[in-house]
């Protein structure tokens, strides 16, 4: 019983038709049946197709997520539906773009910082810069974390994309 | 008629409506809806039933649907006119009845502005359908109506809304058949995988104390999921429970029958469930008015469950054996399975469960206090059904304690007999689902048993009824009480009967005759049996108001959080009135 009460993170991957309302249809199921939403990314990947890709990072019992799974492919729209923690590796990444603004010390300590997280600085000023950051969603944190007692003043995160490890597609 | 490409959106609406096989359409005009109106007055293939509300319009598409297999259609305005639809809508997607709702919409170039009559209809409507589209175009508008009606009808079926604004009805646009629609990412599946089926077989064989348990997937599946349930319950000897939606699934008169389940089921077949040691759910969703309470629900029972909807499975309850699929496509495999197999139940357990069984039917579980001053609401059914069960009657209900008597006492034989608001309790469902059933099968003895606040909630349906000539029965166990409200608070709120008494009814005597119906009344028992008569000889539309006891409650009865095994039988059982603290939060 334990086993399916403890609460787990999924990334799931969502390959649906790119028409108006489908993103509603997602968000308002998880609204809907009280199912967290940790992230939520969505975007065209095959224009040809007239396809859009929603990666959902979502936490729940094992039978929520089975649930959740479910649920998300009954929706008409909806072509399919992979848990990417479940089904095999899977590669995640997100990206961060992090403005900090400082001066003296604290400005070289945030590019020190920046430098050891592989953070690039794609704008500065004389009193700021805006970082990039790619990675895993915890090396944000951490990287956000760092920079906050450093003049840390906006954080704008894309949420969790992810594709399986190996040559199979979704 | 035009060349294929130069139609106007309502034309081609039309068509693609005649094209899948629409007959009937029930709706409301209004501004928004108007050249379609306009394209119905000029053809005469499709007929319209004119309601009276909007509600009403999707009841009735629900009630024709229901009793013909076939997918249900209806027309609204703009605005008011789909909000009003929203109820029916939600009825119908709860019990998984296959509805295409037709909405007006403000023109587009006016979507967003806060029009006259606008409402955001797919928005409102997207939680309570199955599905919904806003055509923008009108060449999309010929594939959206074919892919809507498959949509409905394909999987588990529910209600499809199609928006139309309306310079989309008026443009000009090329019509395509149905056979050139295909749909890009919805197919289900219907063929139950094998290995699943076959381990089912298995378990099935070496059950002791087994129970079949189907409920409205088998009557959506369609006869041929009856029948198949039929040979598969006297091929097995196996007892059998049907669920609201389920009644008439297997005929009620077959000797293996436990009477419905859950929470006025019957003590046999709630004792049977929670005692079963194989169970199989076909068709059914373990939904919370079966159950109880989930975690003392069928506790040695190990489970079969087959479902068309993938997400039916494992979320109330968690099974062994889950099998995805049509009911008919599955219990096919099944019996061949189990031919093949050759398998034999093991007799000696069988009929040790059977006397078990027997020995809680000998309970008589649905007895009641007869009385001949008063007539019993129970009572009422039973005569109804017997003086009426030789005439194939369509038996609609209302939402309350006359549907659980009708539920529990009339039998029904045949699927497609009962049209009752199972999963949303939608009070006012009866009387325009009566209507749809009566437009369906013009010549049939249609049947709304109701009670007399239900009724009043769509009785402008009277009217309806009266425009259209249907004959449409209304038979009222009228307690002056909303009287499952009332039996909560006696049970669960130390009878504080807060806002269930209606001290002020109309006369459904007079009503009737306003609306150019027959009133009839019973108020004792020895008037009952020729007011039913008359009702039923009578060829036209007829309120039968019947007085019944108003002290009366529906038992057997598991209370809201109680356990299969904690039923309360009758009022000597109140006495001890569990007021449970879980069961007061749930409803």
């Amino acid at each position: 019983m334990s086993k399916h009460q403890h609460q787990r993170r999924h990334t799931i991957a969502v390959l649906v038709d790119n028409e108006p309302g489908v993103l509603a249809r997602v968000i308002g199921l998880f609204s809907g049946r009280g199912y967290n939403i940790e992230s939520l990314t969505v975007a065209e990947v095959a224009a040809k197709d007239n396809l859009s890709r929603i990666t959902i990072v979502t936490s729940g019992t094992a039978m929520i997520i089975e649930q959740i799974k479910a649920q998300l492919a009954r929706l008409v729209p909806i072509h399919r539906v992979s848990d990417l923690t479940m089904d095999g590796p899977a590669v995640e990444r997100e990206l961060a773009l992090v403005k900090v603004a400082a001066t003296g010390e604290k400005r070289v300590e945030s590019l020190r910082i920046a430098d050891i997280f592989r953070a690039r600085a794609v704008d500065s000023t004389n009193e700021s810069f805006v970082f990039e950051i790619v990675g895993k969603s915890d090396k944000i944190d951490a990287f956000v974390k760092l920079m906050e007692p450093l003049g840390l003043n906006d954080v704008s995160r894309t949420g969790v994309v992810a594709i399986a490890r190996g040559p199979r597609p979704l | 008629m035009a060349p294929e490409n130069d139609l106007n959106g309502s034309e081609i609406l039309l068509k693609a409506l005649v094209d899948q096989g629409v007959e009937v359409i029930f709706g409301y005009p209004g501004g928004a809806v108007l050249p379609i109106y306009d394209e119905l007055f000029k053809q005469n293939r499709l007929r319209h039933i004119l309601v009276r509300h909007e509600q009403a319009a999707l009841h009735a598409a629900e009630g024709y649907a229901r009793s013909t297999g076939k997918v249900g259609c209806a027309l609204v305005t703009s605005g008011p006119g789909s909000t009003n639809a929203v109820t029916g809508l939600l009825d119908a997607m709860l019990d998984s009845i296959p509805l295409v709702c037709l909405t007006g919409q403000v023109p587009t170039h006016l979507i967003g502005n806060d029009a006259f009559q606008e409402a955001d209809t797919t928005g409102i409507t997207r939680p309570c359908t199955k599905h919904n589209y806003l055509v923008k175009d009108v060449n999309d508008l010929a594939r959206v109506v074919h892919e809507a009606f498959y949509v409905a009808k394909s999987g588990r079926p529910g209600p499809v809304v199609i928006d139309l604004p309306k310079d989309v009805v008026t443009a000009k646009g090329r019509y395509v058949g149905p056979a050139k629609v295909r749909h890009k990412s919805y197919k289900p599946q219907v063929k139950g995988d094998a290995a699943a089926i076959e381990k089912a077989v298995e378990l099935m064989a070496h059950a002791k104390r087994p129970l079949l348990y189907a409920g409205g997937g088998v009557i959506n599946s369609g006869p041929a999921a009856s029948e198949l349930l039929t040979q598969l319950v006297k091929m097995s000897g196996f007892p059998f429970t049907l669920t609201l939606m389920g009644l008439g699934a297997v005929p009620a008169a077959d000797p293996h029958y436990l009477g419905m389940v859950g929470m006025h089921g019957t003590y046999e077949a709630n004792l049977a469930m929670h005692d079963c040691d194989v169970m199989v759910c076909i068709g059914a969703r373990f939904d919370d008015r079966v159950t109880g309470k989930i975690a003392a629900f069928a506790p040695h029972s190990k489970k079969i469950h087959i479902d068309i909807d993938p997400s039916s499975i494992n979320k109330n309850v968690a099974v062994e054996v889950p099998i995805v699929g049509d009911v008919a496509h599955v219990l096919e495999d099944l019996i061949r399975i189990w031919k093949t197999k050759q398998v034999r139940p093991d007799d000696k357990a069988l009929k040790a469960w059977w006397k078990t069984i027997d020995g809680w039917r000998a309970r008589e579980c649905l007895r009641y206090k007869p009385s001949k001053k008063m007539i019993k609401p129970q009572y009422a059914i039973e005569r109804l059904y017997e003086l009426t069960k030789d005439k194939d009657p369509f038996i609609c209900t209302e939402v309350g304690q006359h549907q659980m008597w009708t539920a529990q006492l009339y039998r029904f034989e045949k699927p497609k007999h009962l049209m009752t608001s199972g999963g949303l309790g939608t009070m006012g469902y009866g009387l325009p689902a009566a209507m749809g059933v009566q437009v369906a099968h013009p010549d049939a003895l249609v049947i709304d048993v109701a009670g007399e606040s239900s009724i009043q909630m769509n009785i402008q349906e009277m009217a309806t009824l009266a425009q259209h000539r249907l004959p449409v029965k209304i038979f009222i166990l009228n307690n002056q009480y909303l009287g499952m409200v009332r039996q909560w608070q006696e049970l669960l709120h130390g009878g504080r009967y807060s806002e269930s008494h209606m001290s002020a009814h109309p006369d459904f005597v007079k009503l009737a005759e306003a609306y150019g119906a027959v009133g009839l009344r019973a108020d004792k028992p020895s008037d009952l049996d020729d007011a039913i008569r008359t009702m039923i000889s009578t060829p036209r539309a007829v309120i039968l108001d019947v007085k019944v006891d108003p002290s009366e409650n529906v038992f057997p009865m598991i209370p809201a959080g109680a356990a299969h095994n904690e039923m309360l039988m009758g009022p000597e059982d109140e006495a001890e009135k569990p007021e449970s603290e879980d069961g007061m939060v749930l409803v």
